[in-house]
């Protein structure tokens, strides 16, 4: 078996609307190992979300998978039945929404609606299921689950409801679990008592994450690898470290010069001008071109191609080819790296 | 349970209060209505009105008469009918409240269950040919009158089919079938219309994706997430439709010659029948009160966010 869970390979998606064709997923491919964290990051429209509808099956009416392979356990899940996915779905691969303010049914006790999913993918009686959710409601932090177990999602707090989330998520015990911005919805502090406790669980059941953000201090956080995406694409993707301390990618510079840091004093925040580009008509060249100072002549024609920095960091950028004349990334990038070698 | 022993104690007591006011409003008012019961008014003498008037306690001060008919219906006396000689309106209505109240019964029920059906899959299969149908069918019911539908039913299956009696209420629960399906199809419409809208915006929600994301299938997540909370607003809806349609089926019941109280209700105001309309009134309201206080509890059962809170 391979080391790898899950492997997209050159998916594209778009999806039909009045305005034209949306090229949303343009050739992505990623491996998830097993165990480990990958954090898909990108800013909103991106496809991080998309990717992983994409994955679960779960993407609108209006959208079309215009090609690749999802391979979960080396098989296509693009050409399973819908009756084998519905196994595949919370059963192997669980998904943590972004909103727990209306993920869960307000009418069905949340009890029921952690022991419905055991019963789902796992042959066990009415009791174990009981049991088993209890089980989780005590594993993900709610105090007195007998008593909670016959409560509303009304009764709850926004954090207590994420952790119900992740209860459901976990209740079949998945082998990769999609967390899609699991912490957005939530103030700070919950934030942080929330991504505590998937690390913890996820050192416990040994799942692999994909999590989904838009915000770089969670990611430094959690994931062991990290892509990022910008227009339907990943552009980098290496280890955290790398990733954190030498980027390559000017999209990545530029984010991480938007990060607020302890260092960071009294000048204002790094912002990269210009807004992604309208994925209806995708440019021809890089996409980020038109917003990249460090942009080169090839960029505006031809698509860079993902240049390997390390065996496990790769970047899609011009600037890595050794023809490019050698740049100087800015100087907060250049901070991270005096920091890292130090 | 503590909780609901009280919740339903006060409840009790408001419809008491509501029912008292409707009462009391409704008889001052009607004895402001121009005429008298007596239809051959001109041709009686004064000495002879006197004496009908002293007869049925018309002589009486307002008040005084007021008094004593909230006392004569709290021991269960609600007059005697002027239209019919010595007939108690309480016998009167006792024998036409049934089949009103079976046939409204059976349509609600009826009704809101197949267009609770209807609705959820045209929702379910929006925009195919199923919920093209369901929508025209819903249209349809909602806009052609119920007497139409009941002379359409009567003329196929009882005049042409024979399958069923053409009227009269003498056979049982065959004669109520066509009266109720006539009476069923608007309520039907207006589920079917209620539930498509509601469920499409179920469906929508983030909890019907979590539920498809757990593995379920699509109409194992219509029926536990998506129908529950589609019906909860419906709910409040069938209060007025059942009462209206337990007493407004005056022309379905003419049309199958059915001895209900709609027809009387009607008679009774025409010929200034006082204490016919007080109790029609009177029992309308108690339907009507009866009614929505049992919505509200199944309101309760269905949606614990408006449940009664325990207070400790």
């Amino acid at each position: 078996m391979s080391d790898n869970v899950l492997e997209v390979r050159h998916l594209r998606v778009s999806f039909d609307t009045f305005v034209g064709k949306v090229h949303a997923i343009r050739d992505v491919s990623f491996a998830l190992r097993r165990g480990e964290t990958l954090a898909l990051v990108g800013e909103s429209g991106s496809g991080k979300s998309v990717t992983c509808r994409a994955i679960m099956r779960l993407l609108a009416r209006n959208a079309r998978i215009d090609g690749g392979e999802i391979l979960f356990e080396g098989e296509n899940l693009l050409e399973k039945p819908m009756r084998e996915i519905r196994h595949i779905r919370g059963g192997e691969i669980a998904m943590i929404f972004q909103d727990p303010m209306t993920a869960l049914d307000p009418t069905m006790k949340i009890g029921r609606q952690i022991a419905e999913t055991v019963t789902l993918h796992r042959r066990v009686s009415r009791a174990q299921a009981r049991a088993r959710a209890l089980e989780l409601l005590e594993m993900v932090g709610i105090e007195e689950p007998e008593r909670r177990y016959h409560q509303y999602a009304h009764e709850f707090s926004g954090g207590q409801r994420q952790r119900i989330v992740i209860a459901i998520a976990l209740a079949a015990d998945p082998k990769v679990l999609i967390a899609d911005e699991p912490t957005t919805a939530l103030d700070v502090t919950m934030q942080a008592q929330i991504l505590d406790l998937m690390r913890g669980l996820q050192k416990k059941t040994g799942t692999s994450v994909i999590f989904i953000t838009h915000d770089l201090g969670v990611v430094a956080n959690v994931a062991d690898r990290v892509a990022v995406m910008y227009a339907g694409k990943i552009i980098e993707i290496g280890t955290a470290d790398e990733v954190f301390y030498d980027p390559r990618h000017p999209y990545t510079w530029g984010l991480l010069a938007s990060m607020p840091t302890l260092e960071t004093g009294g000048e204002a925040l790094y912002a990269i001008p210009g807004t992604p580009p309208t994925l209806i008509d995708p440019p021809q060249g890089d996409a980020f071109a038109p917003r990249n100072a460090w942009a080169l002549e090839i960029d505006e024609i031809l698509e860079p191609p993902m240049f390997e920095v390390t065996p496990t960091h790769f970047a899609a950028t011009w600037l890595l080819d050794p023809r490019a004349p050698s740049v100087e990334p800015p100087q907060a990038i250049r901070a991270r790296r005096r920091e890292a070698g130090q | 349970m503590n909780r609901w022993i009280k919740f339903i104690a006060q409840r009790l007591l408001y419809m008491a209060l509501t029912l008292f006011i409707i009462a009391s409003v409704t008889f001052f008012l009607m004895s402001a209505l121009p005429g008298t019961p007596y239809n051959n008014q001109d041709k009686l003498s004064e000495l002879q009105l006197a004496m009908l008037n002293a007869k049925y306690g018309f002589d009486k001060p307002l008040f005084e008469r007021y008094v004593s008919y909230l006392s004569n219906i709290l021991h269960g006396d609600f007059g005697i009918s002027l239209q019919f000689s010595d007939q108690p309106v309480a016998s009167l209505l006792g024998s036409r409240i049934g089949p009103s109240i079976q046939l409204g019964l059976q349509a609600v029920i009826f009704g809101t269950i197949v267009g609770t059906i209807m609705g959820a899959i045209a929702a379910m299969k929006q925009n195919t040919w199923i919920d093209v149908f369901c929508q025209l069918f819903a249209i349809t019911g909602r806009s052609v009158p119920n007497f139409v539908i009941a002379v359409l039913l009567q003329f196929i299956f009882a005049v042409t089919l024979k399958w069923l009696p053409i009227g009269l209420w003498d056979d049982g629960f065959r004669s109520s079938i066509l009266p109720t399906l006539a009476l069923s199809i608007s309520p039907m419409a207006d589920a079917a219309r209620f539930i498509r809208t509601e469920m499409v915006e179920v469906l929508s929600s983030d909890y019907i994706e979590l539920a498809r994301a757990k593995g379920m299938s699509d109409i194992r997540v219509a029926f536990t997430h998506g129908l529950r909370n589609a019906l909860i607003p419906l709910v409040t809806t069938l209060g007025p439709m059942t009462v209206s349609l337990m007493t407004g089926s005056l022309v379905v019941e003419n049309i199958f010659a059915i001895p209900g109280i709609g027809e009387q209700f009607t008679k009774s105001i025409l010929s200034n029948d006082y204490y016919t309309i007080m109790a029609v009134t009177i029992l309308y309201s108690t339907m009507l009160v009866t009614v929505i206080f049992l919505t509200d509890i199944l309101y309760q059962l269905i949606d614990p966010r408006v449940r009664v809170e325990e207070k400790n």
